[in-house]
């Protein structure tokens, strides 16, 4: 499926992307109609965003942001047990992003601010570090993130890591989300623009049963502006052909299967359960959780967190994070938008990440076309 | 960020390498990248762990691509990869050009930052 359309792509050649958005055109005058095509990764949008890139779409052709900021979809109370663990006591770690969420109430950065120990960290075994410097301490990692996390977190809690480390896992797996979102009725998507370095873990390969079953196109890309653009040229060449596809974009980085020992350490570790994407859906399978083997690493196991954390902010009411991660709405959609809520004072996870759609929006000033 | 950013494994102690991204110095752990890492060897890094080892005849072209992409912008490159913080472990390399290149006088990775990896 992969293709040697890109082996010899000039990745900054502009008589190329001349060349990629003529083909887009011609698609779309093929096509004659409007095309929605989704991508599930918060770099995609950066790149989008970053190079203008909409602007040299074709009209009719949307290019949405699904559900690929792992911040983002990050939900509230799993923010709130994170809270509640550092005022109790215990050392918080974890990575940049998540420092300044909003909780149901609270973020870590407040906790921290009233004398928690929340420490950012930029991988899990840094995480773990701080567990072997501090014995005396319990520190929690609080691992957010995709496939691309999970595997590291899975790898650090089988390499016997020190007693008093653990792990709240927020992570979460792709796949299950891009089908809630195939299933969305009001979510008219074309194809599937797949996140490249998510599908370097798992493959390719593995969204054969998606393209079979939801009979839609998808095509993993990469992140540079030519990518993206050849990742739509494709994605276009199978709407025009009305067939549902798969094909692989960025075979530098992925192959069919994937890289076998990140998963299988993946998946050694975690296990699926059904869980809330912040105000997207309950979805099946799409929560990464500890097996029982691990239960011993499980910071949900081994404190007994109020299920009830968090307080209760009557702002978040009003954010649309899910509907705009769900390609329903635009951030100029949500009364928050730019008042309420901004890079400074966030309200909704969306506004707080670099991949969230609210904040690329913010900072590219504008309004992009979605 | 989805974004792993590609760097050139300098020296290797059992499951931990040395890579060199641009000017700077991280360590890089091997567990999960699944094939035989060497020296010289070009491995893409997420969140300190390689993900993937680059094909040799791929290498140029991926760094070109993150080239391309960070638009000569080193400290959103070492934002990716977390060295920009002082008690991060970070070591500046040689003041020669990294692997991209374009050694940035002006960089700072004890610049201090709040926010190093979104975790995906």
């Amino acid at each position: 499926m992969a293709t040697d359309s890109d082996k010899d792509l000039q990745f900054r050649d502009p008589d190329t992307a001349e060349e990629l958005t003529e083909r887009l055109e011609e698609l779309m005058d093929d096509i004659g109609e409007p095309v929605d095509v989704m991508h599930v990764c918060g770099s995609h949008e950066q790149a989008i965003a970053k190079f203008g890139l909409r602007s040299l779409l074709p009209d009719g052709l949307s290019v949405r942001m699904g559900p690929g900021c792992p911040v983002c979809v990050t939900n509230m109370p799993e923010v709130d047990e994170a809270v509640a663990l550092a005022e109790d006591g215990k050392v918080v770690a974890t990575y940049g992003d998540m420092f300044r969420v909003p909780g149901t109430a609270r973020s870590l950065e407040d906790a921290k601010a009233d004398g928690a120990d929340v420490r950012v960290v930029y991988s899990a075994s840094e995480a773990a570090d701080i567990a072997a410097e501090n014995p005396g301490e319990e520190v929690v990692f609080f691992a957010t993130g995709f496939e691309t996390t999970a595997a590291p977190t899975a790898a650090v809690l089988s390499d016997d890591p020190p007693e008093n480390f653990s792990v709240l896992s927020a992570h979460k797996y792709v796949p299950p989300a891009m089908e809630v979102v195939a299933e969305m009725p009001d979510t008219n998507i074309d194809g599937f623009l797949a996140a490249g370095h998510a599908a370097t873990i798992t493959g390719y390969g593995l969204f054969e049963e998606f393209v079979a079953d939801y009979d839609i196109p998808v095509v993993v890309g990469g992140f540079e502006p030519l990518d993206v653009l050849l990742g739509l040229e494709r994605l276009l060449e199978y709407v025009r052909d009305g067939e549902a596809g798969l094909e692989n974009a960025y075979p530098r980085a992925v192959s069919e299967e994937g890289n076998v020992q990140a998963r299988d350490t993946m998946w050694d570790v975690f296990e699926t359960e059904s869980g809330e994407w912040r105000g997207i859906a309950e979805i099946p399978a799409a929560n990464l959780a500890l097996r029982e083997e691990y239960a011993a690493s499980d910071a949900r196991e081994r404190f007994d967190i109020d299920p009830d954390v968090g307080g209760e902010d009557p702002l978040t009411e009003q954010c649309i994070c899910g509907d705009i991660m769900a390609g329903k709405a635009d951030p100029d959609g949500c009364d928050l938008f730019g008042e309420e809520c901004t890079p400074q004072n966030p309200v909704g996870a969306c506004m707080v990440s670099s991949e969230g759609t609210c904040k690329i929006w913010y900072e590219y000033g504008g309004q992009p076309d979605l | 960020m989805c974004l792993a950013i590609p760097g050139e494994v300098v020296e290797i102690d059992g499951m931990e390498a040395r890579a060199e991204f641009w000017d700077v110095e991280k360590t890089v752990r091997l567990d999960i990248v699944g094939e035989t890492v060497e020296e010289g060897d070009y491995i893409l890094n997420h969140a300190g762990f390689a993900i993937r080892k680059l094909p040799d005849d791929q290498v140029e072209e991926t760094i070109e691509i993150y080239e391309a992409f960070l638009e000569g912008d080193e400290d959103e490159a070492l934002e990716e990869i977390g060295a920009e913080g002082g008690d991060l472990g970070i070591e500046r390399g040689p003041s020669t050009p990294g692997p991209m290149g374009k050694p940035d006088p002006e960089l700072d990775p004890m610049a201090d930052r709040e926010e190093t990896s979104d975790g995906d």
